[in-house]
């Protein structure tokens, strides 16, 4: 590498770095800082402050107004993303290791999943739902997040599933395994880090899903955490301690996964197969 | 009672044909190396036999029943594999009982036969690793453990030691051996290391471009390969081959290799007449390295009238044998010759032909005459 003006390279480098990690960090700061803060403080004037103490009256009376949403949200979210992990772990199998005819432009079509933009299906899904008799419902909210769920589940399966060699799939099915035996014995035992990576993902945008949650669930009671934040604004008045404490909780879930699945990331579990 | 017969197998890959017409009988109890260079076809061969391939023509039988459309499982056979396919996630132990556990073997069998094929293999303190905790001999025997413990009618093995250094190759070479000698089964092994195929095979078939060429025992593939490609493939170094021309009569024959002329022993004349009688009498004249003597160093036995002259271009001293490179006018010829020998590079030496080894092939054929 050339190093003729390290120091001066490098200090642009990191001015440019911090500035926009600053920029990126200043409404998180303002949320934390916020939602600590008295009722009473909470001001224009003082609010790049520091809370004077460490106040939860924000946090408690968010929670009363949410905590009912937040479990709302959990009920859809868990059964969904865990659903579309696992329906996107054995497709992902089927178009990594049994290609069958046509496997090559099924795959391009549940790619196209992807692409798809939900404004755009959002009559007709309604339309399907109803017909179905689950418009309004926790199933069909989960439903749908599992059916959207599945092109990308199935993206992230595949690409792992095709990183595993296939003579462990030559060596399973001689020793007497089926489609299905292959699966369960050998492949989703060594695809624990992509079920974190997709847990991860789906976890993440179904429970930051608006749109869809706003349009199923119409009950108040049944709405999610992510549409129950958005109609704290402006319902009464602006009260921004608690609608920051509020949105500080509608966070905290992505980022405890996060934080819990994320080590799945780094786990070779393929060491040892083949060749060393 | 587990032999395996090939009928006129072909596999095709679209436009691609792998494997042509091939057909192989191997007897109970045999070794049997199907060996060529990469590409030719005989791993296909092998993955039709366990049944990871669809067969596009033809007929496999195992232990005389056809297996065309028994699903690998269902074949009682076992295989080992190049890169082992170990399982990550399971233990030497789990690994081993697999497929027994697929099976429904009874605990207490799978047990048995897992601690014995262990034993045997020398692998009872390794049972509780993880493959990734391994050496790459180690997981070799893992692997063919793997292979054991199912007690199959026939074992299949795809170069299972080619990810070996040398030396360990050698040593689980001698081991594959014992072993199947021990075991007794029959056994379809791929490589594409001729000395593998001659030092492990109770026969050997070569394969080029999808197309059997010769099978045979490993002697016989030696002395009287079919073609040039057999002659070049098995033996290292690789047999010598000259164009030349056949000269005289039945009464008195001989080879015409432009830079030198050697006389055609009577025993080998009559094999030659066909091509006495053609317009042409071009061939190939074929001699092995170690049919090439120092006059000094010739076998008493090895008539001495065959002689050519070359230069030496490189010598190559391997402490038992020294490989010269002779240039016999523009031909490249080399020869295996006694370590005693006194040659440098640039000198003009005499060198012996062993004419009763000697092997012509056809100019266009490239068939032996025979």
């Amino acid at each position: 590498m050339n190093r003729s003006t390290p120091y001066l390279s490098d200090a642009i480098r990191f001015i440019i770095l911090a500035f926009f990690a600053l920029y990126f960090m200043m409404p998180i700061y303002l949320l934390v800082i916020t939602s600590f803060k008295p009722f009473e403080d909470i001001s224009f004037a003082t609010m790049w402050a520091l809370p004077k103490g460490f106040y939860l009256d924000g946090i408690t009376q968010a929670w009363t107004y949410v905590s009912q949403n937040f479990m709302n949200s959990i009920i859809v979210t868990l059964p969904a993303s865990l659903l579309s992990s696992i329906l996107g772990s054995f497709n992902g199998y089927l178009f990594a290791k049994w290609r069958f005819p046509g496997s090559r432009w099924l795959f391009l079509l549940v790619l196209f999943g992807i692409f798809l933009p939900y404004q755009g299906i959002l009559i007709p899904l309604v339309q399907v739902l109803g017909a179905l008799n689950l418009y309004g419902k926790y199933a069909g909210l989960i439903i749908v997040h599992i059916v959207f769920g599945i092109p990308i589940t199935t993206l992230i399966f595949r690409g792992y599933y095709s990183a595993v060699p296939d003579e462990l799939v030559d060596a399973a099915r001689i020793d007497g395994a089926g489609v299905l035996g292959v699966f369960w014995h050998i492949m989703l035992p060594l695809a624990m880090p992509a079920f974190g990576v997709s847990m991860i993902w789906q976890f993440t945008s179904i429970w930051n899903d608006y749109l869809i949650g706003l349009v199923i669930l119409s009950n108040p009671d049944m709405r999610t955490v992510m549409v129950a934040v958005k109609n704290l604004t402006g319902s009464f008045f602006t009260n921004y301690g608690a609608q920051m404490a509020a949105a500080l909780i509608a966070a905290s879930p992505t980022i405890i996964i996060y934080l819990l699945l994320s080590r799945l990331f780094h786990r070779g579990l393929l060491a040892g197969s083949v060749k060393g | 009672m587990a032999s395996v017969t090939l009928e006129h197998v072909t596999k095709r890959f679209g436009e691609v044909t792998a494997v042509r017409d091939v057909n192989i009988e191997v007897k109970d109890k045999e070794f049997l190396v199907l060996v060529g260079p990469s590409g030719c076809g005989k791993s296909t061969t092998l993955r039709m036999i366990a049944g990871l391939e669809e067969i596009s023509e033809g007929a496999v039988f195992i232990a005389d029943r056809l297996v065309n459309d028994v699903a690998p499982k269902d074949r009682d056979i076992a295989m080992v594999f190049q890169s082992y396919a170990l399982y990550p996630h399971m233990s030497v132990y789990d690994n081993l009982a697999f497929g027994l556990k697929l099976r429904r073997t009874p605990k207490k069998e799978i047990d048995r036969r897992v601690q014995d094929a262990a034993e045997l293999l020398g692998l009872t303190d390794l049972l509780q690793r993880k493959p990734k905790q391994l050496s790459g001999g180690q997981r070799q025997r893992v692997a063919l453990g793997r292979a054991i413990v199912r007690e199959p009618k026939v074992f299949l093995m795809d170069e299972p030691l080619s990810n070996l250094d040398a030396k360990l190759r050698v040593q689980m070479r001698a081991e594959l051996i014992r072993l199947h000698q021990r075991l007794q089964t029959t056994v379809i092994y791929v490589t594409h290391d001729q000395v593998e195929a001659m030092t492990m095979g109770t026969r050997i078939a070569v394969l080029r471009d999808g197309v059997l060429q010769q099978i045979d025992a490993p002697q016989v593939l030696y002395d009287h390969p079919k073609n040039m490609f057999v002659a070049g493939f098995i033996g290292s170094p690789s047999m010598n081959f000259v164009d030349a021309k056949i000269e005289g009569d039945m009464a008195d024959m001989w080879v015409n290799c432009g830079s030198f002329r050697v006389p055609v022993p009577a025993t080998h004349r009559e094999r030659l007449e066909p091509l006495l009688k053609k317009q042409s009498r071009e061939c190939f004249f074929g001699i092995r390295p170690e049919d090439m003597y120092e006059p000094k160093y010739a076998p008493p036995e090895v008539e001495t009238d065959a002689r050519m002259r070359a230069r030496v271009d490189v010598t190559e001293p391997l402490g038992a044998e020294i490989y010269l490179y002779l240039l016999a006018g523009e031909k490249m010829m080399v020869a295996r010759v006694d370590p005693r020998t006194r040659a440098d590079i640039g000198d003009e030496v005499e060198m012996v032909l062993d004419m009763s080894k000697m092997h012509v092939f056809d100019r266009d054929t490239q068939e032996a005459y025979t």
